[in-house]
């Protein structure tokens, strides 16, 4: 085991454990946030540059400050290691800028997007960013494409995270759908006409952290705050089965994975539980779905379940 | 590529399903390139069969290509669509007999490879970007070829043309519209550089 | 003091022949090395030489060797990184093309000393031409017992195979080059893992610059000691400066290091001034990466004395007053350059070169090049020069690769030492400069 600090609290965490998780094991504010970093998923991180924290201290044997700011996704913590990611005035600078570029290209199409109050781009730009956009040029436009009945692309959204490009990797045998091209010309695609198809596809809706791949049998259906979360469960050859549906009266508009509180899907869910099973009888429900009390989705419903409280580093007060 | 104007453009395409084959010694010689990187890692060879086949079949990667070249190296179709969209050597459209690429960048930039290009688009009464109707020239303005010191430089059909002027692009292109009505010579394909 | 090392029989006809090269010693360091000395000897006599990695970080090139994973039971591979494509850098182009076989000599000596027994020349697909060089002298050397099973009658053998790309800058970046080299896009990998404990097929891998290896015949055929002798300080021996821009004599100069830069731009031996009778405006002295540093401090440093072509000398003043060796790539401008253009022309390069992994690189090479497209074709307002430092700033340092602060520095350092001309581009507006720069399509 080995023991670190991040924003002056200290942590003991396995060894191999990246920085990341680590500031996850303390939870709250500490945490730095990530966009295309996946526990779940193997070679993701590192892209998206939100969760670049500065390590102080490399290690109790080297105490040396590491030059840059590093990527708290894919650095492993050291014995030793102090880490600052709140509470350097450095990071919330660089991230300011992350944010800034992420959004540059990203269009502010959120009233119609499907995505808006679950996107991870939004809780990043209110929690990270700027009230400005300094920029005026034209933002990139890529042409659409139709990539089957289920999932609808909106390559426009897209920040490059990989994440669908894993899921489709690691979760089914026949990738059709990856990145094209290189730059900020790189784009989501298939390159020839084709359907992305199969038992998990609708797993990369999921695992998208913006508007970029959403659900297209839910489109347009309704803002995702006017529905009501519940945990559920079927009994499924494919998968566990486990999952959440979002339901409007005795309607259900649409089935999810179970995500935990970093955002992360718990289990990953067949197309069958996603799209094939709508109907309220399908599913035993255990009962509301815990959500972040800070999330719209959770406003003017009920009240959730409580956060174990975890110490705000620059206000030493519990939060 | 985007332009200033922010719009990306990137063609769908699509499978011919036209049936796709090298030579005999043509496969032989992928064959050698496949032994080149160790055993299970034949994906290694990815990158020089691609050249081979751009030349072998028409100058560019047409999809039904690809999904030849991913079968050959055991690959899915979208991890040759990711490589071969990701490197500016490979053609996706058919491009002219000759592709005439002048470096843009930095050294050519200040010693005349902006002249050069406006003098190539006049002559050829094309846009850096375009085929001749003919077929025969395809213009395009590329970044550093490395041969700054030459400069201004121009590949033709990655060939060097070094320390330009307008009088050697006027003899250069009569010489290859005469070029172009024999035979080619093939000396310089990818195949022959691998010994 | 232009001195032959690297270059030693440049000008005998036939050289890159494996008979004349031979005839003139060659191969000699080979049976030196091979026959006489330890794998660890070689290394050690690598170190004491100095020797920096010439791509462009300087790094010391014994102590990447030493870095390498030496538990692993995995096979090693020694990789030559010949994908030069920083503007301005055309040094080891020359190189492979004149003298293939001192490189094909420093792999065999570099892969003795680290334990490797396959090589990768991965080199830029534009330079096809070199890929049927560099395959015949392999071929040749192979006849003659240098490449293959038991080199020069000992127990060391070693396959030598050349990959080249397909166009795309950041397979330069060892890592990208690693991806590439694997049949994939050139992206660079998240480090940790360095290449040496996971770098080709997970193996244990150095990445080492054309130049680099090809040093490492006349170091064992010298000493060390010897090598470190020349140069100055900690920038030992001698450097391949490609120089290029409006000088009098572009080309490939070998030099020792610590000549003194003013007499690398007048002198008669090296660039013989600048051309056309012109004054000296700029000089970007590493490859277009580097820090653009004005006529004065490219000649002297801020605290007047005279600048050295030495990594050094060149960095002296950090980034307000200096700039880096880097590659070699010497980029001369004269005083009719416009540097809102130059700096507009090189960000347009590093925009189409990023990979597009990572955010910062991705979009904002891209923000920026729209930025000075604008500001150089009369678009441009006062605002814009600050955003551009913010922009450059926001980048630096938080990328995935140096591709970010290779893009970000030549902003930077123009707008620090020449924003009068970037003001004078927004208040004059069109009038400024009319010409049209095109979009470039690789």
């Amino acid at each position: 085991m080995i023991r670190l600090t991040i924003d002056n609290i200290a942590v003991t965490v396995e060894e191999g454990t990246t920085i990341l998780q680590a500031a996850r094991k303390i939870g709250g504010k500490v945490v730095p946030p990530a966009m295309c970093y996946y526990s779940k998923l193997k070679g993701s991180g590192g892209k998206c540059r939100t969760c670049l924290v500065k390590v102080v201290q490399s290690s109790a044997k080297d105490p040396r400050p590491m030059p840059k700011l590093v990527a708290s996704c894919s650095t492993p913590a050291q014995d030793g290691m102090v880490v600052q990611n709140i509470t350097s005035p450095e990071v919330v600078e660089a991230r300011k800028g992350i944010v800034e570029f992420l959004l540059l290209n990203h269009p502010l199409d959120c009233p119609v997007c499907d995505q808006a109050g679950e996107c991870d781009l939004q809780d990043l730009s209110y929690g990270h960013g700027t009230e400005i956009t300094a920029t005026e040029e034209y933002r990139r436009e890529f042409p659409v494409t139709d990539i089957g009945d289920l999932i609808q692309l909106h390559m426009n959204r897209c920040i490059l995270c990989y994440r669908c490009v894993y899921t489709a990797e690691q979760l089914t045998d026949q990738r059709v759908h990856g990145v094209l091209y290189r730059g900020d010309t790189a784009e989501i695609g298939t390159f020839i006409a084709q359907n992305i198809d199969n038992d998990f596809s609708g797993n990369m809706i999921d695992v998208c952290p913006v508007g970029a791949l959403t659900d297209k049998t839910f489109r347009f259906k309704s803002r995702v705050w006017f529905l009501r979360p519940m945990d559920a469960y079927r009994d499924c050859r494919v998968c566990k089965g486990k999952a959440v549906i979002w339901m409007a009266g005795d309607e259900i508009y649409r089935v999810t994975a179970r995500k935990d509180r970093f955002g992360e899907v718990e289990d990953f869910i067949c197309n069958e539980c996603r799209f094939d099973h709508k109907h309220p009888e399908d599913w035993v429900v255990e009962g509301p779905r815990s959500i972040k009390r800070e999330s719209v989705i959770s406003a003017n419903h009920y009240l959730q379940k409580e956060d174990p409280g975890v110490i705000d580093p620059i206000k030493g007060t519990i939060t | 590529m985007t332009n200033i104007s922010g719009r990306v453009i990137h063609k769908q395409f699509e499978k011919e399903g036209k049936t796709v084959a090298f030579s005999p010694e043509t496969l032989e010689k992928v064959h050698t390139l496949i032994r080149r990187y160790p055993e299970g890692y034949q994906r290694s060879a990815l990158l020089p069969v691609l050249h081979i086949a751009q030349e072998t079949f028409g100058g560019y990667l047409t999809v039904d290509v690809m999904d030849y070249i991913a079968e050959l190296l055991g690959l899915l179709p979208i991890e040759v669509y990711e490589v071969a969209t990701f490197y500016s050597m490979y053609y996706l459209e058919k491009p002219g007999k000759y592709v005439i690429e002048v470096c843009q960048t930095g050294p050519c930039a200040i010693s005349g490879g902006e002249t050069i290009l406006q003098f190539l688009e006049d002559s050829l009464k094309i846009k850096a970007g375009e085929t001749t109707p003919d077929g025969l020239f395809t213009l395009k303005a590329v970044e550093c070829l490395g041969s700054c010191g030459t400069a201004p430089v121009m590949q033709v059909n990655s060939r060097f043309y070094e320390k330009l002027t307008t009088e050697k692009i006027i003899l250069l292109l009569e010489a290859l519209r005469e070029e172009a009505k024999i035979e080619q010579n093939t000396s310089d394909r990818w195949e022959e550089q691998f010994s | 003091m232009g001195r032959a090392i690297l270059l030693n029989g440049i000008e005998i006809p036939g050289i890159r022949n494996f008979t004349t090269y031979r005839s003139h010693g060659g191969y000699s360091a080979v049976e030196k090395a091979l026959r006489e000395m330890t794998p660890a000897q070689v290394a050690a006599e690598v170190t004491r030489s100095g020797l920096r990695g010439r791509g462009g970080a300087g790094f010391p090139t014994g102590l990447k060797w030493s870095f390498l994973d030496k538990k692993s039971d995995k096979p090693r591979y020694l990789i030559c990184n010949a994908d030069e494509s920083e503007p301005g850098t055309f040094k080891d182009r020359f190189l492979m093309e004149h003298l293939p076989h001192r490189l094909i000599e420093g792999l065999i000596i570099a892969s003795y000393a680290l334990g490797v027994k396959t090589c990768y020349i991965y080199i830029r697909g534009e330079f096809k031409y070199l890929v049927g060089i560099l395959e015949k002298a392999i071929g040749e050397a192979h006849r003659y017992g240098f490449v293959g099973e038991n080199i020069a009658q000992t127990p060391f053998s070693l396959e030598i195979y050349v990959h080249p790309g397909a166009g795309a800058y950041i397979c330069g970046e060892e890592t990208a080059l690693l991806e590439s080299l694997e049949g994939k896009r050139g992206n660079p990998r998240i480090k940790p893992p360095f290449p040496a404990f996971k770098g080709l097929y997970g193996c244990p891998t150095v990445v080492n610059n054309v130049e680099t290896i090809a040093t490492v015949g006349p170091i064992i055929t010298m000493g060390g000691e010897a090598y470190a002798a020349i140069g100055k300080g900690k920038s030992t021996g001698t450097k391949l400066i490609s120089a290029c821009g409006n000088i009098k004599k572009p080309g490939v100069y070998e030099i020792e290091l610590g000549l003194p830069v003013e007499e690398f731009i007048f002198g008669e031996e090296y660039c013989g001034g600048i051309a056309g009778n012109k004054s000296l405006k700029a000089v970007i002295p590493g490859g277009s990466s580097v820090p653009i540093l004005p006529a004065d401090l490219i000649l002297n440093t801020a605290s007047g004395t005279p600048r050295l072509m030495s990594y050094e000398s060149l960095a002296e003043g950090e980034f307000t007053s200096g700039s880096m060796l880097g590659s070699g790539g010497f980029i001369v401008l004269n005083e009719e350059a416009c540097i809102v253009r130059n700096t507009w022309n090189l960000t347009r390069f590093y925009h189409h070169e990023s990979c597009g992994q990572c955010s910062p690189c991705r979009e904002g090479t891209g923000w920026m090049e729209k930025i000075l497209y604008r500001l150089e074709h009369g678009e441009g307002k006062m605002s814009d020069i600050d955003l551009l430092e913010r922009i450059s700033k926001n980048i630096e340092g938080n990328t995935i690769c140096p591709l970010g602060d290779a893009a970000a520095w030549p902003v930077a350092s123009a707008i620090r030492h020449f924003r009068d001309e970037f003001e004078a581009h927004v208040r004059e507006g069109k009038t400024f400069h009319a010409t049209v720069g095109k979009e470039t399509t690789n």
